[in-house]
């Protein structure tokens, strides 16, 4: 492989990588708040895109389309949250993940049934042409990465700075407690729906243009998301981050080394390494407590 | 003097176990109330049911208002701060965010700093270490902790739940001289469980003994300290 065939590899790794890392925070973000791991993460997504593809095609403007987007994302997570995970909230792991299954499930044939299966083109809101006159990277590729640290680091700050972002990270660690400070506990995880509803829908906006609208788009992101999450520690924002862009570049050289049939390969056995090395991902915490 | 919490018939239980049959008792405004009895006497529970944590039936009244059918963090709000069997920090996060996070329902900022300060005055180990994860701290560091988050409130009524639990004899001391002082000075009535009934008599103005569930004997602290037949049978002292 040439010098430069290996860079345009990593940076386009690197934008597939934006991808998987935002999908990875939404699943983090939820299995922060309430050690569940949401199997449906990509079909929300992609239903998120769906509806901004709905407000364009009805004429409303990119950015406006993609804001909107972004808030109906949050209160649908926050519904779904409300609805259909309050239920099982004490039922037995197995229930919950089959819940979550079943919720994929209908998201997708929902999908299909309302926008049928035809692939459909998603536009781009970055120029065509390549920006600064680079031969590397796309501006998409670039836009999407640009994105998806600005999401990053507004999570950061919520999180870390603010009395709403202490009072979830406190609700996720220790519900009893929490309670006993006053915290609206059953609002916080909700709000964590909300978060990853709203994460999800930004993802799937910027990944339609390259693998186009349709119900199944993120079925294999969603995989290379759940090895982002793990490489990165499931619990680790942070994490899940740079493990996005970690499997992001090993996805594209492997790929172009020993050819595209061995790409989805590629996050399987990140799965099972990390979970058989370090099951706590680079970033997890492995909780100390004195006791 | 009125009565800042009452309780009346009194029932909780786990699933399918009673362990409280109906229980009445008062802490009064401003005054000590202490909780006493053997292990598995209701004691702990009672504290939870105070304060929701339990499923509870029965008539509580925290000045004049009715919180038997609120939720925890509703009754919680009403300025009844609990400190938990087992302590309840929030071991991942650190010291100064605990306090934070004891504050969670106040407004005034201003204020929330000063008692910030009033609790590292209260417990120099605490500013020490306050950028330090709660989880790492000693047995005693964390029970100051808890006592400091549960103050951040500016609670009226303080629910301490054996607060000197495994703790070296000079740091309960130490607690304790606070637990007077925020009663005295802040005007906190404090509702205080204790196995050790020795101390919790002689802070106390009443005292409530508990046997399965059931109180058995009640009456102003120093009564109960002086009946010897009482704290032989009961007390064990």
């Amino acid at each position: 492989m040439t010098l430069d065939l290996f860079i345009h590899q990593v940076f386009s790794g690197l934008a597939s990588g934006g991808i998987y890392a935002s999908v990875a925070l939404a699943l983090v973000m939820i299995y922060q708040a309430t050690h569940h791991v949401n199997f449906a993460q990509g079909e929300l997504a992609m239903f998120s895109t769906y509806i901004a593809w709905s407000l364009m095609q009805a004429g409303m403007p990119y950015w406006a389309a993609f804001f909107l987007t972004v808030a109906i994302a949050f209160v649908l997570g926050v519904v779904i949250e409300r609805v259909i995970v309050r239920p099982v909230e004490n039922a037995p792991i197995l229930s919950v993940v089959i819940v979550f299954i079943g919720l994929l499930v209908i998201v997708n044939s929902l999908a299909g049934w309302i926008f049928s299966y035809t692939i459909k083109p998603f536009p781009s809101p970055f120029p065509a042409e390549p920006l600064f006159g680079n031969r590397y990277v796309s501006s998409h590729e670039l836009g999407s990465m640009a994105i998806t640290l600005v999401v990053l680091s507004i999570l950061f700050v919520f999180f870390r700075f603010t009395p709403l972002g202490l009072a979830m990270r406190a609700a996720a660690q220790n519900p009893e407690s929490s309670r006993l400070v006053g915290i609206r506990v059953g609002w916080m995880l909700a709000l964590g729906w909300g978060l990853a509803g709203a994460i999800g829908a930004i993802a799937g906006v910027m990944v339609a243009p390259t693998v186009f609208l349709e119900p199944n788009m993120m079925s294999g992101i969603l995989l290379y998301a759940f090895a982002a999450a793990l490489v990165g520690g499931i619990d680790s924002p942070g994490g899940a981050v740079l493990g996005g862009f970690i499997v992001g570049v090993l996805e594209n050289v492997v790929g172009a080394v020993l050819g595209t049939e061995l790409k989805l390969t590629v996050a399987l056995v990140l799965i099972v390494g990390v979970l058989v090395v370090r099951p706590s991902g680079l970033f997890g915490k492995v909780h100390v407590t004195r006791v | 003097m009125a009565a800042l919490l009452e309780v009346r018939d009194l029932h909780a239980q786990y699933g399918p176990t009673q362990v409280l049959h109906g229980l009445s008792f008062a802490v009064e405004a401003g005054g000590i109330t202490t909780i006493l009895g053997a292990n598995g006497a209701g004691k702990t529970t009672t504290l939870r049911a105070v304060c929701g944590m339990v499923k509870r039936q029965g008539e509580v009244t925290l000045a004049g208002t009715r919180i038997d059918k609120l939720a925890t963090e509703s009754i919680v709000r009403l300025g009844v701060a609990h400190v938990p069997d087992g302590r309840g920090t929030f071991a991942a996060l650190s010291v100064e965010e605990n306090l934070r996070l004891g504050a969670y329902t106040r407004r005034d900022k201003v204020e929330v700093a000063a008692d910030t300060e009033r609790m590292y005055a209260y417990f120099p180990r605490l500013k020490e270490r306050c950028k330090q994860q709660a989880g790492l701290l000693s047995g005693g560091e964390q029970q100051m902790l808890a006592v400091s988050r549960a103050l951040m409130l500016r609670p009226k009524l303080l629910l301490l739940d054996e607060p000197s639990f495994g703790l070296a004899p000079l740091v309960v001391q130490e607690l304790f001289e606070i637990f007077k002082e925020i009663n005295r000075r802040d005007r906190v009535s404090l509702l205080l469980v204790e196995q050790n009934a020795a101390l919790a008599l002689k802070v106390a103005d009443r005292a409530y003994l508990l046997e399965t569930g059931r109180v058995v004997i009640s009456g102003p602290a120093e009564d109960i300290r002086n009946d010897e037949s009482v704290r032989r049978s009961y007390l064990g002292y």
